[in-house]
């Protein structure tokens, strides 16, 4: 080892040269990994006498799927749908458990934190069970629980029990409720919805421009929903006046009577949620709820006192100190976990597969990759999916974080 | 300045007074939990407010207390303890199901859970080798709580088997070795960590070069660990006269416990080196490994296991095929090491700076560095984090249900399927008894999650 | 030169009106079992600058603060502007609006800028005009002066200057009574002084005052009296003249020797 060729070496290009070697060699190394891995697929397909191929997308698809949000929208026909159309259909269903289950979770994990800061033990106390109890659970076993436990043993097909008066009942085949039924002319209320939505955004406009100019408040919230109101409502009683109604509420029908394998709710009147849905979205938004409480709890601890007591101490009450200076804060705290909760969610909709409710993991990886083979598409389709998801959220979240950042020393 | 009445000076001091009863005592403690939040009525809003207080109380009280009773009237009251005829089902239904029961009867049937405590606890594993799966178990219980009992002698070490030699062990009990692996891998795995050992010596003695002597610790790393593993087959290949069980007569809480355990355990090293690889300079290691930490954090586990068991089969050589069981732990390993890396990645994010420099300024390289000071306290740090990656995986494990294995909550929902105790009590108390069992094992470590990092961010202060 | 020449101080021009706006009788706090303040008895009349010193835990801090019913008092009675504090939520948020508070910790709130942290409260509680809340916030940190720092945020001013700007958003509310927390206690050195110097300039513009502090400098110059409270108990009252030359009650004395000996 002479001395002068290791000084010759500067240090720099020592450590970079071997990040360069070391790289590369990774890089070749997950390249030579894939090329294995495909090569196995290839020849493990040609002995199976298969090839890969997005072709069977376009194949009818010859199995039943449950009535669902997704089979009505890409109306689904068995014989006659595609494998695509399957994808959708899961695709959909998916989509609307995690919206409708975002929105229920988000008010009852909400409504728990909060109960959980009361100081009234009552209230903190059950919040206390509630977050305790279900997150320590896994969501598999609360979907049992809802599926198998109590949806399983509610009254049969001719009986029904009632919830909130006549117009809900639930019964082994499902929930029933009413449904709108969209007669002639309804565009226009939609149309008028549509006018009032407008119109309550530039009244807000207004009424804040006329706050910060007189100091005058108008009542935003009241108006605000007299407007969204009062307009359609107003249009929809002018237009039947004249013509007829053009939103009318169907509710379901229950026979008592008449041949006895008739009896029960009427199929195709009023909405119905099946038990498969109902179960998977009980599940997810009670479970989820208890982590979105716990979010929340921490999200408005992590304001200092002083600053509720500043508030208090310049003369706000309490409603503005929560809207002005708790809840910007919070929100900053409260927002990534959150919205990482939701994709949670999201995800965890795929437990579906385990009581067969007709989403994307279920009828596509499940059902349709059962008829067709076909593994590495449908499943790489399912990834992307998900991926999509994800991608989606933390672009979001970085824009909510650069925006709402604190600004630091 | 006229006023000067204000001059006082006290005479004698006055001596602590208890409280008034509004602040101390059961009513004190009752005003100040219960009725000072709803007994405001100066203003409208505070009025609303504690009517609202009011009604909210109320409904909670009997919905909740109501519950609350129902469960406890279910699981204890009037549950059916046992079954001394052996009527199996008709223990358990009333007279209008085909029982004994008097009509409108329910509650839980814990004879039904009795009569499967075997399946539950260790699935279809022969009733003759049970011994053996007790005996893991009793390791694992005890290594466990010795490692967490503050204070006492040697608790790394022990910790260190637990992660090191314990699987080893509950491998070779578990299955019964005896594994055929032939001389020649075991020759093969020997002579390349030699050859790795002799590398890392001879670079460390500096005799090939400054270029490659920064990869000393490399070379040792690799070989110490083709040494192990050299060690690990060999007593796997060893025949202990123990029986062969396969993997598919385990269940129940065993392979939970298995599922979730090497999980984590394999997730560690995996995931401090994704985490690692990161947060380093290097531009293609930290593209190779966000892309591998996102694309497992970005799907479901089900997908993860789904594509475990439909796609591993095709992607490995004719002829190498895996049982259910070790695919769905290859999936569950992947995923979860990924999201231990970002746990591992928080840890080193909240290291000081200066914890980087001050290893550089005294000369350690960078594997030297991040294993004698960055590493153990990021790690630390971390405990928290890791306890709650595992109670995550520990409720994740009921997924592989789907896949067709059974684990704790699978066994349950077949044992629901027995004719012989069918009963409308049947499901709830099956479920009941899975979720005691869930809730113990993920409260408890919940409770130490918090408790450690408590005591963490005390030690920081 | 030393500080206390620095800023002239005319005691004759504060002058001290017979109004009485803040009156405490008998009043009673206990936290748990902890007996915190015992019969506490104090009048304050208009334009009075009362400084409250003690020891550590002898519950200052909660006498000024049951004041603005930050604390709620068990027994006896507070009347500031001769409304009396209890359970209504109306009043109390009007007697806050009318009382401004320093805290030693500034609390300003740090996702608005100093000028909205100020203007915030006119706007919603005086249902102010926008613009002329601003320019009120403007003139009180003109008053405070650190108008440059108007458009910054907390995060971005030093200890001192966010006291101050905490002391402009008090003032934004034109309170006739200003309380101070240990307003200096966070600060080094240099910007008690800034923060110091607000406060006589307050003083002398004829402002109530009820101040925490150890500045033992600041009461002798601008206090017209000194109170002492140990254990929960107002133990001595005088002005500062005889209270720091002549203190009457050994624990006076007592403490007195311990903070003046360094
Ligand atoms: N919210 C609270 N709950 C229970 N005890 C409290 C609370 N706030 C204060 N105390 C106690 O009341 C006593 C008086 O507190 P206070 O803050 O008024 O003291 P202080 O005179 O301001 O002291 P310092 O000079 O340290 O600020 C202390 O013993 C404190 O521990
Ligand atoms: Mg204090």
């Amino acid at each position: 080892m002479s001395k002068s060729y290791s000084n010759a070496i500067d240090l720099i290009y020592n450590k970079r040269f071997r990040s360069i070697f070391f790289q590369i060699t990774l890089l070749i190394s997950v390249i030579l990994f894939f090329l294995w891995v495909a090569n196995n697929a290839n020849s493990n397909l040609t002995a199976r006498g298969d090839s890969f191929g997005f072709g069977f997308l376009n194949n009818t698809a010859g199995f039943q799927i449950l009535p669902t949000l997704g089979t009505w929208v890409v109306s689904y026909d068995v014989g006659k749908s595609t494998y695509f159309d399957v994808f959708l259909i899961g695709i959909i269903n998916t989509f609307i458990i995690a919206i409708t289950g975002i929105i229920a979770t988000t008010i009852i994990g909400f409504s728990i934190g909060i109960f959980r800061l009361s100081n009234n033990i009552i209230l903190k106390g059950f919040a206390t069970i509630y977050i305790e109890m279900f997150r320590n659970l896994p969501l598999l076993l609360h979907l049992f629980f809802w599926y198998f436990a109590v949806l399983r043993v509610l009254p049969g097909k001719r009986e029904k029990v009632n919830l909130l008066g006549e117009s809900f009942g639930i019964n082994i085949t499902g929930l029933y409720g009413p449904r709108p039924i969209f007669n002639e002319g309804w565009e226009f209320i939609a149309l008028g919805i549509l006018f009032s939505i407008i119109l309550v955004i530039i009244f807000s406009r207004y009424a804040k421009r006329i706050h910060q100019q007189t100091g005058y408040k108008y009542p935003t919230f009241w108006i605000s929903s007299g407007i969204i109101i009062l307009i359609p409502c107003s249009i929809c009683l002018i237009y039947s006046l004249l013509y007829n109604l053009p939103i009318e509420i169907q509710y379901p029908e229950f026979k008592t009577d008449g041949p006895k394998l008739k009896r029960g709710y009427a199929q195709g009147i009023g909405m119905m949620m099946p038990p498969e849905m109902l179960a998977l979205w009980m599940a997810l938004v009670l479970y989820t709820a208890s982590f979105i409480a716990e979010i929340v709890r921490a999200g408005i601890l992590a304001i200092h006192k002083g600053q509720t007591e500043a508030s208090y101490a310049v003369g706000l009450g309490r409603g503005e100190t929560l809207r002005l200076v708790v809840i910007p804060q919070a929100l900053r705290v409260i927002v990534p976990p959150l919205t990482s909760q939701y994709l949670n969610l999201t995800k965890n909709s795929s437990l579906a597969v385990a009581i067969a409710y007709p989403e994307l993991v279920s009828i596509f990886a499940g059902t349709a990759l059962n008829q067709v083979g076909q593994e590495i598409e449908i499943i790489f389709m399912m990834a992307m999916v998900y991926l999509t998801f994800s991608l989606l959220t933390s672009l979001f979240m970085n824009w909510f974080n650069s925006r709402i950042k604190l600004v630091e020393r | 300045m006229r006023n000067n009445n204000y001059k006082f000076v006290q005479k004698e001091v006055i001596a602590q007074q208890p409280p008034p009863l509004s602040q101390a005592g059961v009513t004190g403690w009752l005003w100040k939990n219960l009725f000072s939040s709803m007994s405001n009525f100066s203003s409208i809003s505070a009025a609303l407010q504690s009517i609202i207080m009011i009604i909210l109380t109320f409904v909670l009280l009997y919905f909740c207390g109501g519950q609350l009773y129902s469960l406890i009237d279910f699981a204890l009251i009037s549950a059916v303890w046992s079954d001394p005829e052996v009527l199996k089902r008709g223990s358990c239904t009333t007279v209008d199901q085909g029982g004994s029961l008097p009509s409108g009867w329910s509650g839980a049937c814990w004879p039904f859970i009795f009569a499967k405590k075997k399946l539950l606890i260790y699935g279809r594993y022969p009733a003759e080798e049970l011994w053996r799966v007790n005996l893991v178990y009793l390791t694992l219980f005890l290594g466990i709580g010795y490692t967490l009992f503050e204070g006492a002698k040697g608790r790394q070490w022990t910790g260190l088997a637990m992660l090191t030699i314990f699987p080893l062990f509950a491998l070779i009990l578990l299955t019964g070795a005896n594994f055929n692996i032939s001389w020649s891998t075991n020759l093969l795995l020997l002579g390349l960590s030699i050859l790795f050992i002799f590398f890392g010596e001879l670079t460390r003695r500096n005799f090939l070069g400054n270029i490659i002597s920064e990869l000393t610790s490399l070379f040792y790393i690799c070989g110490v660990t083709l040494f192990l593993i050299f060690i690990a087959a060999l007593l796997l290949s060893i025949d202990y006269g123990l029986s062969y069980v396969e993997t598919s007569d385990w269940g129940g809480l065993l392979v939970t416990l298995v599922v979730a355990i090497t999980g984590i355990v394999a997730s560690l090293p995996l995931g401090i080196i994704l985490a690692l690889g990161r947060r380093s300079n290097m531009p293609i290691a930290r593209t190779i490994s966000t892309i591998f930490i996102e694309f497992w954090r970005g799907i479901p586990l089900i997908t993860v296991l789904f594509a475990s068991s439909v796609l591993l089969p095709l992607f490995l050589p004719d002829g190498v095929d895996f049982n259910k069981l070790l695919r769905a732990l290859i999936g569950v390993m992947l995923f979860s090491a990924a999201y231990m890396a970002e746990v591992v990645r928080g840890g080193l994010q909240a290291m000081p700076r200066g914890q980087f420099e001050g290893a550089s300024a005294v000369g350690l390289s960078y594997f030297q560095s991040m294993r004698l000071i960055i590493l153990p306290q990021a790690l630390t740090h971390v405990i928290p984090g890791i306890v709650n990656t595992f109670i995550g995986l520990f409720k994740d494990t009921t997924l592989v249900l789907i896949i067709g294995l059974f684990d704790l909550l699978g066994q349950a929902q077949s044992t629901i399927a027995d004719a012989y105790w069918s009963s409308p009590a049947q499901a709830p108390t099956a479920y009941l008894t899975v979720g005691i069992m869930f809730f113990v094992f993920c409260f408890g470590m919940s409770r130490y999650s918090m408790f450690m990092e408590r005591k963490l961010s005390r030690g920081h202060k | 030169m030393t500080k206390e020449e620095e800023k002239e101080i005319d005691q004759s021009k504060m002058t001290i009106s017979e109004e009485v706006v803040i009156k405490v009788e008998q009043m009673n706090k206990w936290f748990g079992h902890f007996h915190v303040l015992r019969d506490i008895n104090l009048t304050v009349n208009k334009g009075e600058r009362i400084v409250i010193c003690g020891p550590s835990g002898s519950g200052k801090s909660t006498l000024i603060r049951c004041i603005n019913r930050l604390e709620e008092h068990q027994k006896g009675l507070i009347e500031v502007n001769g409304v009396e504090l209890n359970d209504d939520v109306k009043k109390i948020d009007k007697i806050r609006s009318e009382v401004g508070m320093v805290f030693q910790s500034f609390n300003l709130f740090p996702h608005l800028s100093a000028l909205e942290n100020c203007s915030l409260a006119p706007i919603w509680v005086r249902k102010m005009p926008k613009k002329e809340a601003d320019d009120l916030a403007m003139k009180y940190l003109e008053i405070v002066k650190i108008p440059e720092q108007a458009l910054k945020y907390p995060g971005q001013l030093s200890g001192g200057q966010q006291q101050r700007v905490a002391i402009a958003r008090a003032l934004c509310m034109e309170p006739k009574i200003m309380l101070f927390d240990e307003p200096t206690s966070a600060l080094d050195p240099e910007m008690i002084k800034e923060v110091l110097d607000t406060m006589i300039d307050l003083a002398q513009g004829g402002m109530t005052m009820l101040v925490v502090t150890h500045e033992m400098g600041f009461a002798r110059k601008v206090a017209n009296r000194v109170i002492f409270m140990d254990e929960g108990q107002i133990v001595e009252q005088n002005n500062p003249n005889d209270f720091f030359n002549n203190p009457q009650s050994d624990r006076t004395k007592l403490f007195l020797s311990q903070i003046l000996d360094h």
